[in-house]
């Protein structure tokens, strides 16, 4: 089975009914979805499949295999933080940092369908995503950030 | 941790039908067959190994899916993901956006919330009542064929059957009332969804009232505490059936306020 990451196309060997955030981080070695839960409760293995945000536990990697998935380590560019990612470390939109990938990811995904969102926008699509260190409030304003400032422009 | 390299495909065979006959094909009479939709219910517990299937049924490529209109009629595929519904009138939008988060609604399809047996803590299911308040018709497969039966008929006896796909006509109104969620993923602890059509009747359902979405024919004239002739709420996880018994007249009066005032 093939399963195309961060614009890679890998050749797959895990079992068939492998989870999608197993084959990621124990076979591609690609560590930034996290495995909080196992069972679709703290969207710490938040990635994209084709720019939708899906948590990647929940899903069996055969069900993505002919789509384009995108974790964390694929919003870089060249080296250089995203502005999502930079308003994260502006905002200090991080403390112990394990929900952070998850976070970054569903909020990319809410700007890509919505530029312009709102707070509550945000609060509602980052509903799935815990944080237990409960720092949601500069979470929330680095995404407001980035959504003003693209919004904005388009 | 690294739960789901237990996960054992040794034994498991991949059915991938590709139509909706190869689907009825695969699936036999559903003896052994895992079916995997979306995935959202059936993988975190292959994860914690309480599911190993002999046979697991990829249902998502047998094209399902999709919601098509005819007139008022609507039909929706069983693959359909549940964030397809939201923008759907009440009671079926409001229901399906108070449906977990936007990633289990773009997952988890419409057939997999209508046939999930309970759950560990609660009753699942959320999308039953809503369904039932539309007077939907489901068309299953399994043994003795497919079989096309009102919503409320098909829910006691899901387990061994496939659904291929739930109708229904647009009623001149809908309503929605439930339970605020302690948090977006607990299922629907009660909600009461309502549909009024053109001559003026209004049909009830209540989601979380019992095993699974069940009608509430005695309130559908006016009287909101007649609805618990009809269900006897339980006590799990999410409420007690103390408080599930005086909320729901609550729900059932607000469903009826709405449909009153829609037209």
């Amino acid at each position: 089975m093939n399963l195309t990451v961060n614009g890679v196309t890998h050749e797959v060997e895990s079992p068939l009914l492998t989870p999608l955030l197993d084959v990621l981080r124990e076979e591609l070695g690609i560590t930034g979805p996290k495995a909080g839960c196992h069972q679709g409760g703290c969207g710490a293995c938040t990635v994209l499949v084709d720019g939708e945000p899906v948590v990647s536990c929940i899903q069996l990697a055969r069900q993505v295999q002919h789509r384009e998935v995108t974790t964390v380590e694929g919003l870089a560019r060249g080296g250089e933080l995203d502005d999502l990612q930079a308003a994260f470390v502006r905002n200090g939109a991080a403390q112990c940092g394990f929900c952070t990938p998850g976070m970054v990811v569903a909020a990319e995904g809410l700007l890509l369908r919505n530029p312009s969102a709102g707070e509550p926008d945000v609060r509602e699509a980052l509903a799935g995503n815990l944080c237990r260190c409960t720092g949601y409030n500069k979470i929330v304003d680095a995404v407001l950030e980035v959504g003003a400032a693209r919004g904005g422009g388009s | 941790m690294a739960v789901a390299n237990l996960a054992s495909d040794a034994a498991t065979e991949i059915l991938t039908p590709g139509s909706e006959s190869e689907a009825i094909e695969a699936f036999g009479d559903g003896t052994d067959v895992v079916v995997v939709g979306g995935g959202t219910i059936v993988v975190p517990e292959m994860s914690y190994r309480r599911l190993s299937p002999a046979k697991a049924l990829m249902l998502k490529g047998a094209a399902l899916d999709g919601i098509t209109k005819d007139g008022s009629r609507v039909t929706i595929g069983a693959t359909t993901a549940i964030e397809e519904l939201v923008d759907l009138p009440a009671p079926i939008g409001p229901c399906a956006a108070n449906i977990a988060d936007r990633e289990i609604r773009g997952a988890a399809t419409i057939g997999g919330n209508l046939c999930a047996g309970e759950g560990y803590e609660a009753p699942r299911g959320d999308l039953q009542g809503a369904f039932i308040a539309v007077g939907a018709t489901v068309r299953s497969a399994g043994e003795g064929g497919i079989e096309e039966e009102p919503l409320e008929d098909f829910l006691p006896k899901r387990r061994g059957r496939l659904l291929l796909d739930i109708s229904y006509d647009e009623p001149a109104a809908g309503a929605f009332a439930g339970l605020d969620r302690p948090h977006t993923h607990d299922y629907t602890a009660l909600a009461v969804a309502g549909a009024k059509n053109a001559d003026g009747t209004i049909r009830l359902a209540a989601t979380g009232a019992g095993s699974h979405g069940q009608r509430l024919p005695s309130a559908e004239r006016g009287d909101a505490d007649a609805a618990l002739d009809d269900v006897t709420p339980r006590d799990d996880a999410l409420a007690s059936a103390w408080y599930r018994a005086k909320v729901l007249p609550v729900l059932v009066r607000r469903v009826l306020t709405d449909l009153e005032g829609a037209s």
